[in-house]
């Protein structure tokens, strides 16, 4: 791994990337004490005579939304929500899903075909209605949005680690290391996990902002994290048609997801250098 | 070939009746009562209750699933609590409008996201990739109905060169599959960069390479032959994530399509649209997962069909 | 023997007035009406949703009708009328030479029909409760007969109905929808399927219906109001979403927005001159309140719900939906009769909403939860009275979940202890203040699956209010209105609500059509728009 680290310091853009991603989690942890405002607190002050938002300003540095709350405090806090739909909900999809698609593309005979066709069957759902039923049924609440999006979300992934799992499995590496009378964990954890690293890291980093975006969308449809608990997706869905008129409740939202996103996305890339076996000793 | 379809065939069978097992399961999980959204606010306790055995709710669930499998094996879907038509129909004169966009957004996605891709991969490193990629990222990030309602407010509102809504000929589908391509283009941008990032450092790659083949001829004939595997993986899942996109996308460009339905059935608890659309949804997926596998055999010999 | 009879100059005088303006106007012309939701159905004994409630009284008509634009009662199918002294015998002359859309006449034996065919159960009507009061409602509703004894056709143009009790709104019941007329024949023949077909003597008739996506309304040529309807056509446009339904209104190429102008551009139209002036305002029987429900500690303390109501700033939920409505400070809507002109309801004072916190042994606040529909504006008026209830010691939990899963909670005892009604109740069927009670606050809706999410029940309360509608004399008509009044003060004082605002409409309109008066686009009983009278200004 120290070659991974050295990688990193050594690419100006990872380490912007590390940066960013130590900022988020820092403000999603240090929120109470960053924040310029409670992010509940609706301001008086904080809409026009009409009622509508006010744009950025000395005092509400981002503007405030439809409530007259500060924008700014509100994706502080929202840093939280996001960050563990985003990142805990996304990363045991990520997991689950791995796994099972490799068992079941090495395994293959009954054990395979079983968590295929129950991968089937789970895809064969459309994953927003899934989701929605699964969240009104269950009480919605931070966690319950999170681990309905890990339960909607494993599926995919493990679809495409099993395809490329079944199509390793028939190099002649792979053979060679069977002959050669390697054990399964072994031909796992060297010959085949290796391989779906750059698949499994564009797919965590992808699943960062598309999670996150389905947090936004299951709490617009009234399932999801409850008012007035602020999430990033959130804050832009509650915003989202005032686009033309209010911008700025789209645009900072939206700039934090695809930043946020972006910089794990970057660590990620990094961390493919770092472990990418077709780049190992090439530098 | 034919046993493998068959077989793949058969499972697909078995796995729509597993799906209607959970829907029908999950549709009576939600804590709300159909008949008393038929019923109204003006209704009295004796016309709810009337109003369920009518529709054989007071039945035990098992019953009541008997039943829909009986129907359904008629091709009947039963008839809508809310708009009282036979969702057969409504499903029926709204699955062309979807299956078009679905067309379009899939067009729309590999004609922006294989290219590029394909570009950003041969670029590993440089700008190029970084700008590539962070564009990507972006369409992936953006939520659909700010991307779509832009799209149309640029495009059609102040440029005027796509109708604002509507649905009919080629000019009104441009701008809903665009919305659906860029996020979807994000996507398979990425995952064809990756997996052609993998396969151009094989070494039968540098060893084309060495032999003197064209760098074009390269990427395209060894580099994309074998990194379209995991995309073409991706089509069968893609379809599920369209259904999730068209529900937003239809409502912006008032597309006449399943998505509509399917929003409408789930905020008045429509249980015969929502099982219907959800039964067509997953019939499309699992279609698409059996054409991903045949696919994947037919580029790659080397994958047995079993 | 009091008898009141309303003949058809009250109609003519009515007509005439339109005339008076509307000569020059030729009838011809269309407009294009955009909505984003699917039109369920076209039945008018099924159809209950604010969309097809109007498209309905296009198509169909009943014995009674409102005047455009107002809410005074006025015979339509019906030519006059006669109630017995003792308010239990209805006699209805029928007009003659009405047609159905297939060219069939109209007579006592279809009106009757209809009133059976809403109150069957097979039917599934939602309104059939509203006719409990008609002798043999029972053994029809039971499903024991299929034809109501209290209805006799006397002659094809003569119809009486009995009552079991009087009953003062009866009048407006028949002019519901639940109530219009339709053809025998084509609901035999469609049977399920008659909503998508439906046939009625009304100023339109259905040309076309492309599921999720048009519907085409034509001019009934033989319509027996003479000048009505005032269109060629009406074109329904489904599946728009209303901020691309403004941009398309804002082009000219729609002229009507049938859900209203999306909340996000309202400032914005509102502060723009061309755009404002095709705006037109009104009121409506709409009242917006949050349930406190009575069965729930410690909501069941009379002086918790009062306090609760002095806590609640409704000049800012007013301004957080832009203005859109007025504060309310009563149960019932400016526009209903009955309103108290005279009643403050509870001020918005946080201290001594704590005062009375305090007395009930709650010095230190409760947590409760308050459950609300999950569209925008409902959840951020429901944060706005969650932050109001937090400064006097009120911690809520908000409940933002689908209107049905509300609505199944609100009817079971116990669940929601507070509800903030916005998006699923009150707006009134009938412009009549028994309609504000019955339904939402009398004792037999307090009961599971019942719309009294406050289960409030007061008998004292319910016997008042049946005295009230016990009173059919029209010489009664104001002793009658007074007891409504006293009714909702009852109410007031026992405060199962808070009342937070009557909301106003706002209908855009393009320039190219227009009504005689601005009213018909704020008609309380059509909404968005009194579509029969309705014309072109560019037709020629």
């Amino acid at each position: 791994m120290a070659h991974g680290f050295k990688g990193f310091v050594r690419d100006p853009l990872a380490f912007a990337g590390a940066v960013t991603v130590a900022l988020v989690v820092a403000a999603a942890l240090l929120a109470p004490m960053i924040a310029p405002y409670d992010p509940a607190e609706q301001f008086f002050d904080g809409l026009t005579i009409e009622g509508a938002p006010l744009p950025p300003s000395e005092r509400f540095p981002l503007g405030t939304d439809l409530l007259g709350r500060d924008l700014l405090s509100r994706l502080i806090w929202g840093a939280r929500a996001s960050l563990t739909v985003g990142v805990v909900a996304n990363g045991a999809a990520v997991i689950v899903g791995t796994l099972l698609g490799m068992i079941a593309g090495l395994a293959r005979g009954v054990v395979g075909g079983a968590i295929m066709r129950f991968t089937d069957l789970m895809m064969a759902f459309p994953a927003l209605l899934l989701a929605i039923a699964l969240a009104a049924i269950l009480r919605p609440s931070l966690w319950i949005v999170a681990l309905v999006i890990a339960l909607v979300n494993w599926v995919q992934i493990c679809r495409v680690v099993y395809t490329q799992t079944t199509a390793l499995a028939e190099r002649e590496f792979i053979e060679a290391a069977r002959a050669l009378g390697a054990g399964r964990a072994r031909i796992v954890l060297r010959h085949v996990l290796p391989h779906l690293v750059p698949t499994i890291l564009v797919w965590s980093t992808l699943g960062i902002a598309t999670t996150v975006l389905l947090e936004a969308t299951l709490s617009f449809l009234g399932v999801g994290v409850q008012p007035p608990t602020p999430s990033w997706g959130g804050i832009i869905f509650e915003g989202q048609s005032y686009f033309l008129t209010a911008p700025w409740l789209v645009f900072f939202p939206g700039i934090a997801i695809i930043m946020a996103a972006l910089a794990f996305n970057l660590v990620g890339e990094a961390l493919n250098d770092a472990l990418d076996p077709t780049q190992r000793g090439r530098r | 070939m034919i046993r493998f379809l068959a077989r793949r065939l058969a499972q697909a069978v078995v796995i729509l009746l597993g799906v209607t097992v959970v829907t029908f399961a999950l549709a009576f999980l939600i804590p709300a009562d159909p008949a008393r959204m038929i019923a109204g606010r003006a209704a009295t306790v004796e016309t709810v209750a009337s109003i369920r055995h009518q529709l054989g709710l007071d039945q035990p669930i098992p019953v009541q699933y008997a039943r829909y499998l009986g129907r359904l094996a008629q091709g009947d879907l039963g008839r809508s609590y809310a708009q009282k038509t036979e969702v057969v129909e409504l499903i029926g004169s709204r699955l062309p409008a979807t299956l078009l966009l679905l067309a379009g957004a899939i067009f729309c996605e590999l004609a922006i996201g294989l290219p590029a891709g394909i570009f950003a991969a041969t670029r590993r490193g440089r700008f190029a990739d970084r700008a590539v990629m962070t564009l990507s990222f972006v369409g992936v990030s953006a939520p659909q109905f700010v991307v779509g309602l832009l799209l149309l407010y640029v495009f059609a509102y102040l440029l005027g060169l796509f109708p604002l809504s509507g649905y009919g000929g080629l000019e009104h589908l441009v701008l809903p599959a665009l919305t659906l391509g860029l996020a979807g283009g994000g996507f398979y941008s990425r995952m064809t960069r990756a997996s052609m990032v993998g396969v151009l450092g094989q070494d039968y790659i540098r060893t084309a390479r060495a032999k003197g083949v064209a760098e074009t001829g390269v990427v395209l004939r060894h580099g994309l032959r074998n990194a379209i595997l995991p995309i073409v993986a991706m089509i069968g899942i893609d379809i599920g994530l369209f259904m999730s996109g068209a529900v937003v996308v239809e409502s912006v460009f008032g597309w006449p399509g399943i998505g509509q339905l399917a929003w409408q059935a789930i905020q008045r608890v429509d249980i015969p649209i929502m099982m219907g659309v959800t039964l067509t949804a997953a019939t499309a997926i699992v279609l698409g997962n059996v054409i991903a596998d045949l696919a994947t055999a037919l580029i790659d010999p080397r994958i047995r069909l079993n | 023997m009091t008898t009141r009879t309303l003949l058809r100059a009250a109609l003519l005088a009515g007509a005439a007035l339109i005339g008076a303006f509307g000569t020059d106007v030729r009838a011809a012309g269309s407009m294009i009406v955009t909505y984003q939701s699917d039109v369920a159905t076209l039945d008018p004994a099924v159809g209950y949703d604010w969309q097809n409630w109007s498209m309905i009284k296009s198509l169909f008509d009943g014995l009674i009708d409102y005047a455009p634009g107002t809410t005074e009662i006025v015979p339509d199918l019906a030519e006059s009328y006669e109630i017995s002294a003792d308010g239990l015998t209805y006699t209805f002359k029928l007009r003659q030479g009405v047609t159905f859309h297939n060219g069939r006449e109209m007579t006592a034996e279809d009106v009757k029909y209809s009133l059976e065919r809403t109150i069957n159960p097979a039917t599934q009507s939602p309104g059939a409760s509203y006719y409990d009061t008609i002798k043999g409602y029972e053994d029809v509703a039971s499903g024991a007969s299929t034809t109501l004894a209290g209805v006799t056709v006397v002659d094809p143009h003569t119809l009486t109905i009995e009552l079991n009790r009087p009953d003062a709104p009866f009048l407006h019941k028949l002019a519901l929808n639940f109530a219009f007329v339709v053809a025998k024949e084509a609901v035999e023949e469609h049977g399920a399927d008659f909503g998508k077909n439906p046939v009625g003597t009304g100023a339109f008739k259905l040309a076309e219906w492309t599921l999720g996506q048009r519907v085409v309304f034509a001019r009934n040529a033989d319509y027996y109001i003479a000048d009505r309807p005032k269109l060629d056509e009406v074109v329904f446009e489904i599946g728009q979403d209303p901020s691309v339904a403004l941009l398309r209104l804002e082009r000219g190429e729609v002229d009507l927005l049938g859900d209203g102008i999306p909340p996000a551009r309202f400032v914005d139209v509102m502060g723009n001159a061309d755009l404002a002036k095709q705006v037109v305002q009104g009121g409506q029987l709409h009242t917006g309140y949050v349930t406190l429900n009575t069965r729930v500690a410690p909501l069941d303390n009379v002086a918790v719900r009062q306090a609760l109501n002095h806590a609640i700033n409704k000049d800012r939920i007013v301004q957080i939906i832009n203005g859109r409505a007025v504060p309310a400070n009563q149960a019932l809507p400016p526009a209903m009769p009955a309103y108290n002109t005279a009643e403050t309801g509870y001020a918005y004072d946080p201290e001594k909403a704590k005062a009375l916190l305090a007395e009930a042994g709650l010095a230190d606040g409760f947590s409760t939860e308050l459950y609300a529909m999950n569209t925008d504006p409902n959840p951020r008026i429901a944060q706005a009275i969650q932050q109001d209830l937090a400064a006097i010691g009120v911690t809520v939990e908000i409940k933002a979940l689908d209107p049905s899963v509300v609505i199944e909670a609100g009817g079971t005892e116990g669940a929601a202890p507070m509800i903030w009604s916005g998006g699923m109740a009150w707006i009134a069927d009938f412009p009549d203040p028994s309609n504000f009670y019955w339904a939402i606050l009398g004792c037999g809706a307090a009961a599971p699956g019942g719309w009294n999410w406050s289960w409030y029940c007061n008998q004292d309360v319910d016997a008042l209010a049946g005295q009230a509608d016990a009173m059919t004399d029209p010489a009664q008509a104001q002793a009658r209105l007074d007891a409504w009044t006293r009714v909702f003060s009852k109410v007031l004082a026992d405060a199962p609500w808070i009342p937070i605002f009557n909301e106003e409409r706002f209908t855009m309109h393009s320039t190219r059509i227009a009504g005689d008066s601005d009213a018909i686009f704020v008609d309380p009983v059509h909404i968005p728009v009194h579509y029969d009278v309705v014309f072109a200004t560019d037709a020629q």
